[in-house]
């Protein structure tokens, strides 16, 4: 038993008493990091699948959540570094046991499949919008590409979609020296829960009763499989060793246990995941209600994986 | 196989040292280390229910890894491990502040600088390739902190882990750490 244990001449800026290195910009930028690939993975599949007439807004007004949801992302992510004016050495090497060198470029290649796919259907999806940018410059051009190339595009931004989902988990769950985050099933489950905010956001967007229940239905899906994951990561944490059980500590009893509990197991899953069913089985239920929670939800997720993980540590000084 | 780079490593005696905390002073001294930041740090820690209890005081830095994570972390390529040994260092030119090392080491050995790159430990490295020792190595009034090179069999460092009972901390994570505690 350790009855004392005193560090002295340590208390480093973000360091101690416990690792705090990563604030607000973070967990924002992974959730809409997230909100942006599920958005596009669902545009795509639209288009692949051709599902203009049944759903009209998935098809062509989703899309345009990627490139604003992540380029609002990437200003967090910009803020959060600490010596701003080197943000350009990302782009001159690639480090291939880097997560982060890797995200850096998925979200280069990520840009201008989204802006393809969002111009594509522009015309259809924000017609007020399009009158607006269509007569620019290089726009002018772009457009008459964009719409004729849409479906062998959404083709590509499938497997794109899908790294970036993936990607913001594996930023996390590469990092041994913080047990909390150091799982593999955190990719799955990061890139789930960004679909399933995805899905909630289109139901604002959606006019047609047809495709909002749809996409609840979507939905649902989603949220069961986010649940069978989060058990599974748990799981996983329980039987995984010393380090991996004190790092549970900290959502069954520890300083998240509200939070991850309560907040998001509670108001940011099994809420949405009732009120679904109920609307699915013919209750009145409001939609954006259902989909503000679901959204709620994938923040404090976020939150809560971000802040857990950096408490989580080997040495306990 | 030995490999033909150094193996630098520091072996520190907690049966002589004291924590009197020469070694952070000389630390932030020689390597300029801004207010409130340090490289190395002094753990003091009692274990036991009282009245049976027992000390342990430990002088702790960066532990230049064998297989270090905040070098295989780092997106930009600025954490590197030096040519000719297992010293990890930090190209400040190429830092970006992303602060992904900080979050990968198991010691929580780095930290930012008020510029915004990243610094830790560097085994004084300056001072080593003129055959001097580590500012902390130096100073210790006790001389309970040891440097050298593990792939010479006859440095002191050598000896030392071949003769006495040693540990090293968090071996579990599995990074190969190069600072070790005589018992």
């Amino acid at each position: 038993m350790k009855e004392i244990t005193i560090t002295t001449n340590k208390l480093n800026h973000l360091i101690d008493p416990s690792l705090h290195i990563w604030g607000w910009e973070i967990p924002v930028y992974l959730f809409l990091g997230g909100l942006a690939a599920g958005a596009l993975l669902i545009a795509a599949l639209a288009i692949v699948y051709e599902q203009k007439k049944k759903l009209p807004s998935a098809y062509s007004q989703l899309a345009i959540v990627a490139p604003v949801g992540l380029s609002i992302g990437m200003v967090a992510l910009f803020l959060d570094l600490e010596y701003k004016l080197h943000v350009f050495r990302f782009y001159t090497t690639f480090q291939i046991t880097s997560p982060m060198s890797w995200g850096s470029w998925i979200l280069m290649l990520f840009y201008p499949f989204s802006i393809i796919l969002t111009l594509g259907t522009l015309k259809e999806g924000w017609p007020k919008l399009y009158k607006v940018v269509a007569p620019l410059p290089v726009v002018k051009q772009l457009i008459p590409f964009c719409q004729k190339n849409l479906k062998q595009f959404a083709y590509y931004s499938i497997p794109v979609a899908t790294s970036l989902g993936i990607y913001t988990g594996i930023l996390l769950s590469a990092f041994v020296a913080r047990p909390f985050w150091n799982s593999a099933i955190i990719a799955p489950i990061f890139l789930v829960s960004g679909i399933s905010t995805a899905l909630a956001l289109n139901l604002f967007f959606s006019k047609k009763p047809e495709e909002q229940n749809f996409l609840t239905k979507m939905d649902l899906i989603a949220i069961l499989f986010e649940v069978i994951l989060i058990a599974l990561l748990i799981i996983g944490m329980m039987t995984g060793g010393t380090q991996k059980a004190e790092a549970l500590g900290l959502i069954m009893g520890g300083a998240y246990t509200t939070h991850f509990w309560i907040f998001f197991m509670g108001i940011g899953i099994m809420l949405p995941l009732i009120l679904e069913i109920m609307e699915l089985k013919g209750f009145k239920v409001s939609h954006y209600l259902t989909a503000t929670l679901v959204l709620f939800g994938g923040l404090i997720f976020r939150f809560i994986m971000v802040n857990a993980g950096q408490v989580s540590t080997w040495v306990n000084y | 196989m030995q490999s033909l780079k150094n193996k630098y490593a520091m072996v520190i005696d907690t049966k002589l040292c004291i924590g009197c905390g020469d070694c952070v002073v000389a630390c932030k001294v020689e390597n300029q280390v801004p207010d409130g930041l340090h490289r190395d740090w002094v753990v003091e820690e009692t274990t036991g229910v009282f009245p049976h209890l027992e000390m342990e005081i430990r002088s702790e830095r960066c532990n230049h890894c064998d297989n270090p994570p905040c070098v295989s972390s780092c997106p930009t390529g600025a954490s590197f491990i030096d040519k000719n040994s297992n010293i990890t260092l930090v190209n400040s030119s190429k830092c970006t502040g992303c602060k992904a090392c900080v979050a990968s080491c198991p010691y929580d050995a780095r930290f930012v600088m008020p510029e915004g790159y990243i610094s830790k430990c560097t085994f004084c490295q300056h001072r080593t390739v003129k055959g001097e020792l580590p500012a902390c190595a130096n100073t210790c009034p006790t001389h309970c902190i040891h440097f050298g090179n593990l792939n010479n069999p006859f440095s002191t460092v050598s000896r030392l882990l071949r003769s006495r009972k040693y540990k090293a901390l968090v071996t579990e994570a599995g990074t190969g750490p190069n600072v070790y505690y005589l018992l």
